[in-house]
Order: structure tokens, then sequence, then C-alpha cells
């Protein structure tokens, strides 16, 4: 308790920084969810992939592990071309699972459960194929910002990369609503998460539709990934699971289905993680959000904004 | 049903159909061509059956036998897999919850043998292995009861979530326990008791076949009364409850207890095979319990067929026998694994040995689609 109380803002600026992670995660398990009613277990996954795309992308520009990049200009290009990269491999991947382990499924109204268990298998399927093919240890990113303290919050540093991190967060998110929000695209995905078949009358093209779902929330993984790496500066193929069921924890702490509810979950679990280790010894971290998530769903099931993708206003 | 026009939509879902009825006119001959036969034939068959996995260890059948690994201890994991698919069979295949966190109660079976009989654990008890395993049913089934009360409530896929949870957090607090042997874990674990006449112990490390047969003959204990449970009013009401959960609710079945009973059965059965993997290895460490287990064994009780004894019983020995026969290709197993779960799902959403009533229900979902579009 007296620890919490000595480091409180250290671990609230911790806290945050790897709650926007959760939450860009926890974007693309709250999109499908809003729209198709089942949980893309493979979300972690596309995640995983995003994290190599932004890896590769930077060895492919000539960086590795040791190499220094000093100037303003050439680390934000750097990050531009690997966030890209991390994106179109998340959101691509995305796309994939959906045509594979879904739409067939669809086409025949299997039961929910099955859905879960092709998503567990294109899970797997993935994380093995990346293991056999990279091998099971970790892989460095190079260094591409190096963290420097900008300012000081009450007695806690905030690097640059905090800042970095939080606000990627935080536009991503908004872009993600306001496209939900305001555009014909974002108006199709509304319309199908409130009634599918009144959608299809209308002149929605589902299918599309549910391809675009899977594409956003894949090129949300994506933005986590780059981030990711830079903050934890390592990879691997299991990278995913661990952060894929957190940040689901985080969709259903703020409210499945809801774009804002997932940044609030995932703020949320990022400072309740960092507390509870606080308080209980960092070993037991993994054990505070699954019994979070435990507790929430047995005392608001609907999250802490509780609103479906269908409901939200337009 | 429109069969006129063919968009390519349509072709794909007629020809889908097409397979499941192929499939099932297959399955149809195979199980009519068996009731024909006359009775004590179909005694003998089975009783043979039983036979032959008795003396499997024995045998060492050429193609069968394992060249990489030892036959008999395959074989018991083999047998403690298909014990462990049973039980979770009880809660996937006729309660219909899908449990991601099973490998938990195998965890607390084990472990409650490991604490009580090891003279090595935090309590130093010591009791024999054979007073352990009632210890270790009572208190997975408490575990099953302490996890299914506040969850049973839950949404389907929202329970999936929160027993892989359990699952790890039965792991994690073993690995940051001292009185759990943390990520050491507990030897001295005692075996099943019994001497041969000549004073050498019958449960050994030496000796795996014995442990094969005792797995066996629990096998089929439980097959016994799962078997009966699922003809039982119990058994009805589950099946009420995979069916249609609200419609179960409204003819009176009250659907929370008998889904709290589904998981505590199942719960036991997980800590029964963890008791027995604890006797055969004398060793645990938090290792043996990892999240993989749990979505293996999901795996094999969906690719065999959720709901069929004999169908998960097959998807259990294919899933722990495969990889041991084929040992070169242990680091793709996994893969495989990935790639088969979705082709299965897509092409056999009932597995490989299909209950039939529930392989119907997939039929009529399929049909009301065709129907709707």
């Amino acid at each position: 308790m007296d620890f919490l109380l000595k480091n409180f803002w250290e671990l609230t600026v911790t806290g945050l920084t790897q709650g926007s992670i959760y939450a860009l995660v926890a974007l693309g398990y709250t999109l499908v969810y809003g729209v198709l009613r089942l949980i893309n277990f493979a979300h972690s996954e596309v995640f995983m992939v995003g994290t190599f795309g932004a890896l590769f992308a930077l060895e492919g520009m000539g960086l590795n592990a040791n190499s220094d990049v000093t100037s303003a200009s050439a680390a934000i290009g750097y990050l531009i071309v690997a966030a890209l990269a991390a994106a179109a491999a998340s959101g691509v991947t995305a796309v994939i699972v959906e045509r594979v382990a879904y739409r067939p499924l669809r086409r025949r109204n299997a039961p929910t459960l099955v859905f879960l268990i092709t998503a567990i298998g294109a899970s797997l399927a993935m994380s093995e194929g990346f293991a056999i093919w990279r091998g099971r240890d970790n892989e460095a990113f190079p260094t591409v910002i190096d963290p420097k303290t900008q300012f000081k919050f009450f007695d806690a540093s905030v690097s640059n990369l905090d800042i970095l991190i939080f606000l990627t967060a935080i536009v991503m998110m908004f872009s993600l609503d306001t496209f939900m929000r305001r555009t014909r695209l974002g108006r199709g995905v509304r319309a199908v998460a409130q009634d599918p078949d009144s959608a299809a009358l209308m002149g929605v093209n589902k299918n599309r539709v549910i391809s675009l779902t899977f594409l956003l929330g894949g090129i949300m993984a994506g933005g986590a990934a780059i981030l990711y790496g830079l903050r934890f500066g390592v990879t691997k193929y299991d990278v995913g699971f661990l952060l894929g069921v957190k940040a689901f924890t985080a969709a259903v702490l703020g409210g499945i289905g809801n774009l804002r509810g997932a940044l609030i979950g995932g703020l949320a679990l990022g400072l309740v993680e960092n507390y509870g280790s606080a308080i209980v010894g960092s070993q037991w971290r993994d054990v505070v959000a699954y019994v979070t998530l435990v507790v929430v769903l047995m005392f608001r099931p609907t999250g802490i904004l509780g609103e479906s993708l269908g409901k939200a206003r337009a | 049903m429109t069969t006129s026009n063919g968009g390519p939509r349509q072709r794909m879902n007629q020809r889908l159909r097409g397979y499941d009825d192929r499939r099932a006119g297959w399955a149809r001959s195979i199980r009519t061509r068996w009731h024909a036969l006359p009775r004590p034939v179909r005694w003998l068959g089975l009783l043979a059956l039983v036979v032959v996995l008795y003396l499997l260890p024995i045998i060492q059948p050429p193609i069968l036998t394992t060249p990489d690994s030892d036959f008999g201890s395959v074989l018991f994991d083999a047998a403690l897999f298909a014990l462990v698919a049973i039980g979770l069979n009880v809660v996937i295949g006729m309660a219909g919850l899908l449990d991601l966190g099973y490998v938990g109660f195998y965890a607390v079976g084990a472990y409650s043998v490991a604490v009580f009989g090891s003279p090595n654990s935090s309590l130093g008890t010591g009791y024999p292995w054979l007073v352990c395993v009632p210890i270790a049913i009572a208190l997975s089934m408490l575990a099953g009861v302490i996890l299914g009360g506040p969850t049973l409530r839950l949404r389907g896929d929202y329970l999936a979530i929160v027993t892989l949870g359990f699952g790890e957090i039965v792991r994690l607090t073993a690995v940051n326990s001292n009185a759990l042997g943390a990520a050491a874990g507990i030897t001295g674990i005692p075996h099943p008791p019994g001497k041969r006449p000549d004073g050498t112990d019958i449960f050994s490390i030496l000796n795996i076949n014995a442990f094969y047969w005792l797995a066996l003959t629990v096998i089929f204990i439980v097959v016994f009364g799962v078997r009966n449970l699922e003809n039982s009013r119990v058994g009805r009401s589950w099946l009420a409850i995979r069916e249609d959960e609200d419609a179960a609710e409204l003819m009176g079945v009250p659907t929370f207890r008998f889904k709290l009973w589904a998981f505590a059965i199942g719960a036991a059965i997980g800590g029964l095979s963890g008791s027995l993997f604890a006797g055969r290895q004398g060793f645990i460490n938090p290792d043996s319990f990892l999240l993989q287990f749990s979505i293996l064994f999901v795996a094999a009780v969906v690719l065999g067929g959720a709901g069929n004894l004999l169908g998960v019983v097959t998807g259990a020995v294919v899933i722990a026998y495969l990889p041991e026969r084929f040992r070169g290709f242990a680091d793709y197993r996994i893969f495989v694994f990935g790639l088969a779960l979705i082709i299965v799902m897509i092409f056999r959403p009932q597995g490989i040995i299909p209950n039939r009533r529930r392989a119907t229900e997939l039929a009529v979902r399929t049909e009301e689609v065709a129907e709707g579009a």
C-alpha cells in the first residue's frame, strides 16, 4: 500500500500508456462484437502479425537492434512507414481471417460456439505458423525513439514515448469514432450492427460491411502493434495472447460494442492493473486483470458505458 | 426453398448440404447394420473390443505402436486425455457451455493429490493416494461450483473468456504460491497402492501398463455413469438448455441449477483425471497445466463430435496419440491442429462421430438460413 502511495503518479503514467495499447486492440474486439455478436478470438494474432509487419518494415529500411536514429525527422519517417506496414499487415490478416474462418460459417448460420472454435483454430495456426517460421525466441525491435523525459507530471517523469503512445491512441480512436458517425460507410456499419436483415433490405451490402469492420479493427490493432514495439522493444509468436485477453477485458470493461467504451475500458484496465500489482506484488499482475474481468462481468456485464455500436447515437 | 436459380452462394449452400446428406447416410447405414446384428453378437463384439483395449500394451500392434516413445505411456496419456474429454463433454457437448479453462480443474485435482499426499508438501500429511482421490474430486467440484456460481448467468461467449481466465488464475496461483511449490512444483506424490506377490509395487514408474489399465477401468466406470446421466432427467434438461435456454426456462427447467450441475460434474471428472496424472507422475509443476491444454481438450471434444461419447473419446485419442506416433512432426502439431479445427468446423461442424441430435440441430439451422436467403 505504501508502495502504491509513493509511486502513485509513476504508476498512473505507466498505466495510461499500457492502457492506450489495450484500448487500440480492444477497438477491434468491440467493432466485431458490435456487428457480428461474436468474440473474434483470433484478433490477438492479428495484433501479433502487426508487430511483425512493423518489425519487417523497420528491418527492411536498414535498421537493426543496434542502430541509432538521431534526427527527429528520420525517426518520424521510419515510424510512419512502420505504422503503415503494421496497419496493412494487421488489416489484411483480419480480413483474411474473416473470409476463411467466419464467412463459410455465417453462410450456414452456425451456432456461436462453432465460430469460437474456428477462431481458436485460426489463432493457433497463426501463432504456431510464426513460431515455426521465426522461432520461439524474442526478436528485438530497433530503437527508433529513445525515451527521454519531457516533463514532470507531479513527481512522475513523462517521456516522449509515453506522450506519443497516449496521443496516437486518442487520435486513432477519435478518427474511428468520427468515421463511424459521419461517413456513409460508417452509417452502413452501424446499420448492420443494429439490424442486419433490415440493413440488407435497405441496400447495405452486408458482406462488404463485415469485411470493412474487420479491416478497421485490424488497422487499429496495427497501430497498437507499432506502439507496442516501441514501448516493449520485443515481439514473438505468442505476444498477442496475453494482450488479447487483456484487451478483451478492456472492451468488456468499457461496454462491449461501444467504441468510446473501449478507450475508457483500456485506460481503466491499465490503471487498475498497475495499482493492483503495486498492492499485491507484480507477479500477480495478470491475476489482477483476470479477476477484474470476472468482477466486472458479475456486477456490470454491460460495462462502464454499456451501449452497443448499433445504438450509438449518430 | 429455391432450387432452380444458381447464384454462387446458393450453389455453395446446396453443395454443403449435399455433403451433409451423404455423410449422414453413411453414418446411418453403419448404425443400422450394427443394430441389425443379433444381441449376443453385439455383446461379443463389444467384449472383444474391450479385451483388445486392455491387451494393447502387451500386443504392441506393429503399425499402431510408437517407435520413438514407450507405447505403454503413450496409451496412458491417450486414456487420460480421453477421460478429460469425457468430463469436458458433459460441459460442452451435453449442456452446451463453452469452458476454455478446463485445465484449471485438472490442475486442482492434481495439486490436491500432491498437497495431501506428498510428505514434501506444505501440509506434509502424506495421505495415501486412495485417500487423496476423493479429496481431489471434492475440491475440484467445489472449484467448479465457485467458478460456475457467479459466471453461469453470463452469456455463452463471456463464459468462455471467464473460464479461460480461471484456468490461468489457477496456474499463476500455483506459480506464485510457495505453499504449492511455486515454479519448482511438488515431488514425492504417492502412487496408487498395491503389491505383487513378490513384494514389488504394482504401480511404479517401471510399470506404466498398470496405470493404463487403471485409467481404462476408470474410463469405463465414468462412461457408464455419464451415459446414465445423459438418459436421465438431468441429461434431458441439459439437452433442452443447449437447444434453447429461454424455452427450457419457460418449460420449467431450472436452467441455472442444471448448468451448475454440469459444471460441477465436469469439474469432478477433470479433478479425477488430474489425480490419476499426479499419481502416475509422482511429481508436478505448473508447466503441466498450461492454457494450451485447455484448448487441446476443447479441440478433442469438438473434433471428435461434441455430445457423442464415442466421438469425444476418438477425438481425444487422435489428439493425444497422433503427435506421439509421428514424433518428427511434434513441432507442427499445434499448427496443424489449428488448420484442422478450421477445416473440420467448416465442413463438419458436428465433429468426426457426431451426436445425432446435435447434427440435426445444425442441419435445421442451415435449412433456416437457406429459406431466409
